[in-house]
């Protein structure tokens, strides 16, 4: 093994690993707020990049069917709990938000998708048919069970899994999609041949990140995202929505997964079931970091990035054992250091 | 009362038909779902096309969902047979759920014709029969063009699965008889990110030639990734990879690449005197005028030779047994191995009782990706 290819498989695994730290943090940001092991995270991913790379090849992407249809279900929940409550001078805003702002994004992509708009206004597209999914995923799937125990919650979870990836297939089909790179830049950077791709994975992924802390630190949104995570009725009691502070988590979730989607579709194919599996490897970094602190986070997925990037080399038909390995030790070192607290007191 | 008398007539006649033609039942199972998804709509689709009679016979064709999963295919197959009353069975898109029909229709002494190239050891394959080509003789093809072209050393990067599995073996079968040498086994899985371990690796032992055992669009991504970081040699793939998709996703960097194939992808540039060039042609006419122009593929012409096979031995098994007893699948079991000269859309079959393949040089081409369609390479 020569220097020239430990540079090259850390190029690889930082890249790798870059993603993986976005999925940790978006993870551990549900997962603190709303107690929601997020396994749909990965499909997002999936959604984003398939979506952009039909959009290229000319076609309507059936992820604004699964948003119109989306949207009118969380409205229809939302009318009936504004009709019990007799609050009906909330109806134009349940519409506004479910029925007409899905229906606009869907007529702006049945508009731009035969004239082939510039790279930017796809990628700004997808984000807009996306991105709201997480707050009608929220909606529809969790809310009415919000105060349920974890592993509801987590059962929940593999439900909504199940149903996005079989309409993932049935939408964009069971082989693999491939979207247009950014740029073909390549960087000569000593021996190594720095894609612009990669760059581009990297600096946006630090992008997020610093965007988020300063969320999290500056911001009236992020300060009460954050006393939620810290105490759920305490946060309640001094006038917290949960409800609101649940789908903004999954807004930002279902952000930080389809900017994930966008950066990595150039650089892989990937096909309708990929997502679950490289959410699931931000989800080893979230262990790794003891599903409690951020920058913890984002350096046990930068760990898995990389040391995926080495076995690949050292052990290829290992690779995924070897990762997923990573978590006993840490699981047992956590179980060790921790006294065991029951799960979360009834409200 | 005339209305009635009718009716009871018309009842009567309808009767006397079923009694006449008794109705031949195929049990396919098959996943169109999960992760050999790919695959497995194009085996479904082709069933849309089939013949409605076997050997004259009306037929049912009943096609079960296995999502990929083999426990899946193996509780179908147990299904199809016991509540069903099969009489052969058909399936699925992957070595483990194949290798588990075959238990089943081993332990229920049920003809089943196998849609995915398995091995299995001698005694099993009873009741087994095989339609897509041997590996071994796929990579035979391979193994013949890199010898011409002087090729001594061969990098294998495959899926970390049962088809990986099977092309490393192949590609390591040939080895001695067409003088190259394997120096890599790497591994990789259709989900993965990326490749860049493995790759570096190869380029590491400096092969003359790359072979890649993935498959559909999954064999893209270390080629991509062989041709970014400067890769010279000429990279093979394997008849698992040949559609349209792996094209549309590999781009340019997958242009020169060169695969083997059954004659099916390539009708029109058969010669006249090919002997599959009829079947092929209108196979692949009647898949692409159904499912749209470019879906050609490999996977929906072996469940409709399963069929034509099948077509072939039902007549010497109606001479023995009536469908739906045990005895007519015996007889239709032992009619399969007798079938001679049957004309596929992949080749020509002659099955023998050591031999439930049947496929011989005339299964296979090689095709080579040339401005963005696979071309015969002549």
């Amino acid at each position: 093994m020569t220097p020239e290819i430990v540079a090259w498989l850390a190029q690889d695994g930082i890249t790798n690993g870059a993603i993986y730290a976005l999925l940790a943090l978006a993870l551990l940001l549900v997962f603190t707020v709303t107690r929601v092991i997020f396994v749909p995270q990965g499909e997002f991913i999936a959604y984003a990049a398939l979506s952009l790379a039909l959009m290229e090849s000319g076609r309507v992407p059936g992820t604004i069917y699964i948003l119109l249809a989306g949207g009118a279900l969380a409205a229809a929940m939302e009318v009936a709990s504004a009709v019990r409550q007799h609050a009906l001078a909330r109806l134009p805003r349940i519409l506004a938000l479910y029925v007409v702002l899905p229906a606009a994004v869907a007529g702006a992509v049945w508009w731009a998708v035969p004239r082939n708009l510039a790279q930017w206004a796809q990628v700004l597209l997808v984000l807009a048919m996306v991105v709201p999914l997480g707050p009608i995923m929220y909606r529809v799937a969790y809310q009415p069970l919000a105060s349920a125990s974890v592993l509801v919650l987590f059962i929940v979870s593999m439900a909504v899994h199940y149903v996005m990836m079989g309409l993932s297939l049935v939408f964009f089909g069971g082989e693999g999609l491939r979207s247009r790179p950014f740029s073909d830049g390549q960087f000569q950077l000593g021996v190594l041949n720095v894609s612009a791709q990669s760059l581009w994975v990297v600096a946006a992924s630090l992008v997020l990140i610093a965007a988020l802390w300063f969320l999290f630190e500056r911001s009236i949104y992020g300060k009460a995202l954050r006393a939620t995570a810290v105490n759920r009725v305490g946060a309640r009691l001094v006038g917290i929505p949960a409800n609101l502070m649940g789908q903004l988590s999954f807004l930002l979730a279902a952000f930080i997964g389809a900017v994930s989607g966008i950066l990595i579709s150039p650089i892989t194919t990937l096909y309708y079931d990929t997502g679950f599996i490289i959410g699931l490897k931000g989800f080893v970094g979230a262990i790794l970091g003891g599903m409690v602190s951020y920058p913890l986070a984002a350096l046990g997925a930068l760990t898995v990035g990389l040391l995926e990037s080495f076995a690949s080399f050292w052990a290829s038909a290992y690779k995924e054992s070897i990762v997923f390995t990573l978590i006993i030790p840490v699981l047992v070192w956590l179980s060790l250091r921790s006294r065991h607290v029951e799960e979360e007191e009834q409200e | 009362m005339n209305r009635t008398l009718l009716a009871a007539l018309a009842a009567a006649t309808a009767l006397g038909a079923a009694a006449a033609h008794a109705e031949i039942t195929i049990g396919v199972t098959l996943g169109a779902t999960g992760p050999g998804a790919s695959l497995g709509i194009h085996y479904k689709n082709a069933f849309q096309l089939m013949p409605k009679t076997l050997g004259g016979e009306p037929v049912k064709y009943i096609v079960l969902e296995d999502g990929s999963d083999a426990t899946n295919a193996g509780k179908n197959a147990r299904k199809l047979i016991t509540e069903d009353k099969v009489d052969a069975i058909m399936g699925s898109n992957g070595v483990p759920s194949s290798l588990q029909i075959a238990q089943v229709a081993f332990e229920t002494k049920t003809p089943y014709v196998c849609l995915t190239p398995i091995a299995l050891p001698p005694e099993k394959y009873h009741w087994t029969f095989v339609v897509p080509q041997p590996t071994e003789l796929m990579m035979g093809a391979v193994a013949e063009h890199m010898k011409a072209n002087g090729v001594k050393t061969v990098g294998f990067i495959g899926f970390s699965d049962g088809w990986g599995d099977l092309m490393y073996k192949a590609t390591t079968h040939h080895a001695a008889a067409y003088g190259y040498k394997v120096v890599t086994d790497e591994r990789y899985a259709r989900a993965d990110t990326s490749v860049t371990g493995q790759v570096l690796k190869i380029l590491a032992a400096k092969p003359d030639a790359v072979v890649v055992g993935g498959s559909g669009t999954g064999g893209a991504l270390p080629h991509v990734a062989l041709v970014e970081r400067g890769y010279k040699g000429r990279i093979y793939h394997n008849h698992g990879t040949v559609n349209a998709e792996f094209i549309r996703v590999g781009g340019k960097a997958v242009e020169g690449a060169v695969a083997p194939t059954g004659p099916l992808i390539v009708p029109e540039e058969l010669p006249a005197s090919y002997p599959t060039k009829a079947v092929s042609s209108e196979f692949t006419k009647r898949y692409e005028d159904t499912f749209g122009a470019g879906k050609r593929n490999a996977f929906g012409g072996y469940s409709y030779d399963g069929v034509l096979i099948l077509n072939a031995a039902v007549p010497a098994a109606l001479k023995k047994a009536k469908p739906g007893t045990p005895e007519f699948r015996a007889a239709l079991r032992d009619a399969l191995e007798g079938v001679k000269n049957v004309v596929g859309s992949h080749g020509v079959y002659n099955m023998t009782p050591t031999n439930h393949n049947g496929q011989d040089e005339r299964a296979r081409v090689l095709v080579r990706v040339e401005n963005g369609v696979w071309r015969l390479l002549k």
